[in-house]
């Protein structure tokens, strides 16, 4: 810039200030663009759907959608998809700790594939996830005939829903731990070590306080997808009204018998769950920050 | 207390950490282990501490041996590189932590707890800082609460891993200065580690100069200085000017030419003779053992310095030497160098 | 704990460093025989079920016109709406990260939402938005064109589910990128689209890929956003998972395991291919 452009004119207001254009960022027109093709793709693919949940709930009126919630087996469904929920959050919850602890504490040979292995179920398609319970469990399956011949059932009943629960939302907890746990190192437990605590007075006084937040973090994320799962629920459950109908469960038969309000009724309170995982998600994350 | 090592080992994978290092601290003692990273200093301090474990050796406490117990009970306190502050504690609890994880028939009563915190907050001048948590003090401050932590369990040995290595210049020397006055309030056996030379030889009773897993040498900071017992604490320790020559039948040979000087029982071959700076006077070239091309003079205050070229066995080698001021000396001229102080060693070593 | 000097030796030739920090043991063994338990052996008794079969029994199974239909629509739609969210989820990322608008922090936790929603409540939610009486099928349907219950709807359901895996990926990487860079180039005389296309997107261009792949793999599995929209016709718009879940409920065993097994094993080098580029993309971002 030449001293003359610096120079206000005398006519000019008094104050003129020049910028030159930001290097990094795009002209106006771009800017708006990009912004309104990233919102209009937004909302077309998430937003929408995700508004359509709730007024098709209510598209029946009030009386229809507190009637489908109440409709005995919804009410089974719900209790069904807590107590899986349950189970299978608090065995991940341990499995994750432990897991981390072994993982992000020491060091030892072939760390890398078990974590690939912990985080496998996640590439796996929740279809197959079920399948392998039936193939192990099921009356054709590997163990099927003594499980018969013991009268314990699993696949179509309580424990192979957990079961395959478990295996899809495995890796939530850990995931979160490791690379935080990894990351504050080992030396205040060193420390803390050095100072007389022991083993477990360090884990509850050092190590758990420290990753307290990624551990909630982990702990919500399992539970909406514990809650939600359908693909290997579905095959393990035998869809049992009243017994082994979970939550989406009941969604798809509702659905399939054309009862759209009740369907989309139960399918919002797993909606609200998401939302609420979400808000929750948003403000651990500043918290998370905090954390590292 | 006392400590001794004997003859301890560590090797991590192919790199040997420590060979056969034996060392002896007496009771009351303020050491340094000092030396540059890779040496072993913090893989030594470490094993006394009980934070890892040596393959071959001992490690003695008073006597007694120490390998045979954990971190947990051999009783020291271990001040940590980037301090480990459990940063979800405040101050005081950090402090109080040792005690407040004693259980059983050791439990000790809230308000002793208390009272012997805030004595050793008070004893490090932050007791103002109780209530903050680690996040919000500075690096001086934060390097005080480890220490103050480290001393509430009452060590029989207090371990300093780089105490003031994370620090800046200014606080890292009133911090030093604090350090060796609380020392001699509190005569706890304390070792040290540091790859600074300086804080190494004012801070010390006695220095322990590593290099490469094996003690190089041990001694006051005036002998270590003074008398390097090999060429690595000569270069290490100090400014070192280093003149390429050779031994043969027991003399010293500059090129062709043999130089009326010692060779002091260097073995015969390629040597170097290293001496500090302040110890090569300048001469007329023809009468001087060295002589060189002056390529540069610098002057920085009170200092003045020269880079010579001179004429090394694999081609001309350049060194800096320390010019009075008064000294005239043209760039390009040649100048001699007359050490009047100095040391042969091997070139091998 | 506790060993003396005379057992320390023998530690260097155990697999792992040792440590003063206790429970290795303990933790290392629960982790190994749980993950055995829950995910490793039922794993291995899906491949062990497959020996049962013969090997011509397993290609007759695999290379029937229906699978190979079910298993083109699933890996030929899953890379299409994987491509979809690679475009789009860059300008979406791109708006998030480089630009400020009103309600960005709101659009910024929108695109989690397919992380969170049951793939149920999506599967549903899509087909009542995209069929022909729906908010946007409606709209479409003048045009000629049919999204439910056609190839196009999967395509809907795995641009849903895939989007996030596209947008978390690359998003951390764009916003580490320092500034400098785009100035250099900028200042080295490079216009806007040279700086992007030179500087920036090779930059980004691992985690892009990525996240690419992420989409990809996850769209091959899905199952419940999918079978809701799709329409489920045998070899036309019918998915490889639900293929699976028609076999098992025929009782065809036989067939329900084998087409697992190939999409078991597409996962496996999905999953490699994904660890290699994640380490590309780590060494790509701790370089500079």
């Amino acid at each position: 810039m030449s001293v003359a452009e610096i120079a206000p004119p005398a006519t000019a207001p008094a104050r003129v200030i020049r910028q030159a254009p930001p290097v990094h960022t795009e002209p106006p027109a771009v800017r708006i663009a990009i912004i309104t093709v990233a919102l209009v793709f937004l909302g077309l693919v998430i937003g929408l759907p995700l508004v359509s949940v709730f007024v098709q709930a209510f598209a029946k009126g009030w009386q229809t959608y507190v009637a489908a919630l109440v409709d005995p087996d919804a009410l089974a469904a719900i209790r069904l998809t807590l107590i899986v929920a349950a189970i299978s959050v608090g065995l991940n919850l341990v499995f994750g700790l432990v897991a981390s602890w072994a993982i992000a504490k020491f060091e030892f040979t072939g760390k890398s594939f078990l974590i690939t292995l912990i985080d496998l179920p996640f590439s796996v398609s929740p279809v197959v996830a079920g399948l392998v319970f039936v193939l192990l469990f099921g009356s054709q399956g590997l163990i099927g005939p003594f499980l018969q011949a013991n009268d314990i059932k699993i696949v179509f009943a309580l424990p192979g829903i957990v079961l395959a629960t478990v295996f899809v939302t495995f890796p939530f907890v850990a995931r979160e731990l490791i690379p935080l746990m990894q990351e504050q190192g080992t030396s205040e437990e060193e420390a803390a070590i050095s100072l007389g605590a022991s083993g477990l007075s360090t884990f509850f006084r050092v190590t758990l306080p420290n990753v307290k937040w990624a551990l909630l973090y982990g702990v919500l994320l399992c539970n909406a997808r514990a809650m939600g799962e359908f693909g290997a629920v579905s095959v393990v459950s035998g869809h049992i009204r009243g017994l082994t109908n979970t939550m989406p469960l009941q969604i798809e038969i509702l659905y399939n018998e054309y009862q759209f309000a009740a369907s989309f009724a139960v399918a919002s309170l797993l909606a609200l769950l998401a939302l609420v995982t979400l808000c929750a998600k948003t403000i651990l994350e500043k918290r998370l920050t905090r954390e590292h | 207390m006392t400590i001794d090592v004997v003859g301890v080992s560590k090797r991590f994978k192919s790199f040997n950490a420590l060979d056969n290092v034996s060392l002896h601290v007496r009771s009351g003692e303020l050491v340094a282990l000092l030396g540059p990273s890779g040496s072993g200093k913090t893989t030594l301090l470490r094993i006394i501490a009980g934070l890892d474990w040596p393959d071959a050796g001992e490690v003695r406490f008073d006597g007694e041996d120490a390998l045979a117990r954990t971190v947990r009970d051999r009783n020291v306190g271990f001040v940590f590189q980037h301090y480990a502050l459990f940063r979800h504690l405040s101050v005081f609890e950090n402090v109080a932590f040792g005690l407040r994880v004693r259980t059983g028939k050791d439990k000790v009563p809230d308000a002793a707890i208390r009272a012997r915190v805030s004595e050793l907050l008070e004893l490090v001048q932050i007791d103002w800082l109780a209530d903050r948590y680690p996040g919000q003090l500075s690096g001086g401050q934060r390097q005080r609460v480890a220490l103050a932590r480290a001393l509430a369990i009452s060590p029989r040995v207090l371990l300093l891993d780089e105490p003031f290595g994370a620090l800046d210049a200014k606080v890292r020397k009133e911090l030093r200065r604090w350090l060796r006055h609380l020392h001699e309030e509190l005569p706890v056996t304390s070792l040290l580690v540091t790859h600074d030379q300086e804080e190494a030889l004012e801070l010390a009773d006695r220095v322990v100069v590593m290099g490469h897993g094996r003690i190089e040498q041990v001694g006051t900071p005036a002998e270590v200085y003074e008398n390097p017992a090999t060429a690595f604490v000569h270069d290490f320790i100090g400014e070192t000017l280093a003149l390429p020559a050779e031994v043969r039948a027991g003399r010293l040979y500059a090129g062709d030419r043999p130089l009326a000087l010692d060779s002091q029982g260097t073995a015969d071959g390629p040597a170097r003779l290293l001496a500090r700076p302040h110890d090569v006077d300048f001469a007329d070239p023809g009468d001087a053992p060295f002589a060189g091309r002056v390529l540069a003079v610098r002057t920085f205050g009170p200092v003045r310095r020269a880079d010579i070229e001179i004429a090394g066995r694999d081609g001309p080698v350049v060194v800096e030497a320390a010019v009075p001021l008064q000294q005239d000396l043209a760039t390009g001229g040649l100048i001699g160098l007359l050490p009047r102080k100095y040391r042969v060693f091997a070139a091998s070593a | 704990m506790g060993h003396g000097s005379v057992t320390a030796g023998r530690q260097s030739i155990s697999f792992r460093r040792r440590s003063v920090i206790p429970g290795f043991g303990l933790t290392f063994g629960l982790t190994v025989t749980w993950l055995s338990l829950i995910v490793l052996i039922p794993l291995a008794a899906l491949v062990l079920k497959t020996t049962e079969l013969s090997f011509e029994r397993f290609v007759a199974i695999v290379t029937a016109p229906r699978t190979l239909h079910a298993l083109a629509v699933s890996f030929g739609i899953s890379f299409a709406a994987a491509l979809v969210n690679a475009v789009f989820g860059t300008l979406v990322m791109w708006a998030l990260v480089r630009y400020d608008f009103p309600g960005r922090r709101l659009v910024d936790a929108i695109v989690d939402v397919p992380f969170a929603l049951p793939t149920a409540v999506a599967g549903i939610a899509l087909t009542a938005l995209y069929a022909e009486n729906g908010w946007i099928g409606s709209l479409l349907a003048p045009l000629g064109i049919k999204v439910a219950f056609t190839p196009l709807g999967i395509l809907v359901a795995l641009v849903f589910v895939g989007l996030p895996f596209v947008v978390r990926t690359v998003q951390p990487v764009l916003a580490d990128l320092d500034k400098q860079y785009e100035e250099a180039a900028a200042s080295l005389g490079a216009s806007r689209g040279q700086t992007i296309w030179r500087v920036v997107l090779p930059t980004i261009w691992p985690a892009l890929l990525t996240g690419f792949a992420l989409a990809f793999a996850r769209g091959i599995g899905e199952y419940g956003s999918v079978i809701f929209i799709a329409g489920n016709m045998p070899n036309v718009s019918e998915i490889a998972p639900l293929l699976i879940v028609v076999r098992l409920e025929e009782f065809r065993y036989a067939d329900a395991t084998a087409i697992a097994v190939v999409m078991l094993a597409t996962s496996f080098i999905l999953l490699f291919i994904i660890n290699r580029l994640q380490q590309w993309t780590e060494r790509r971002t701790t370089e500079r």
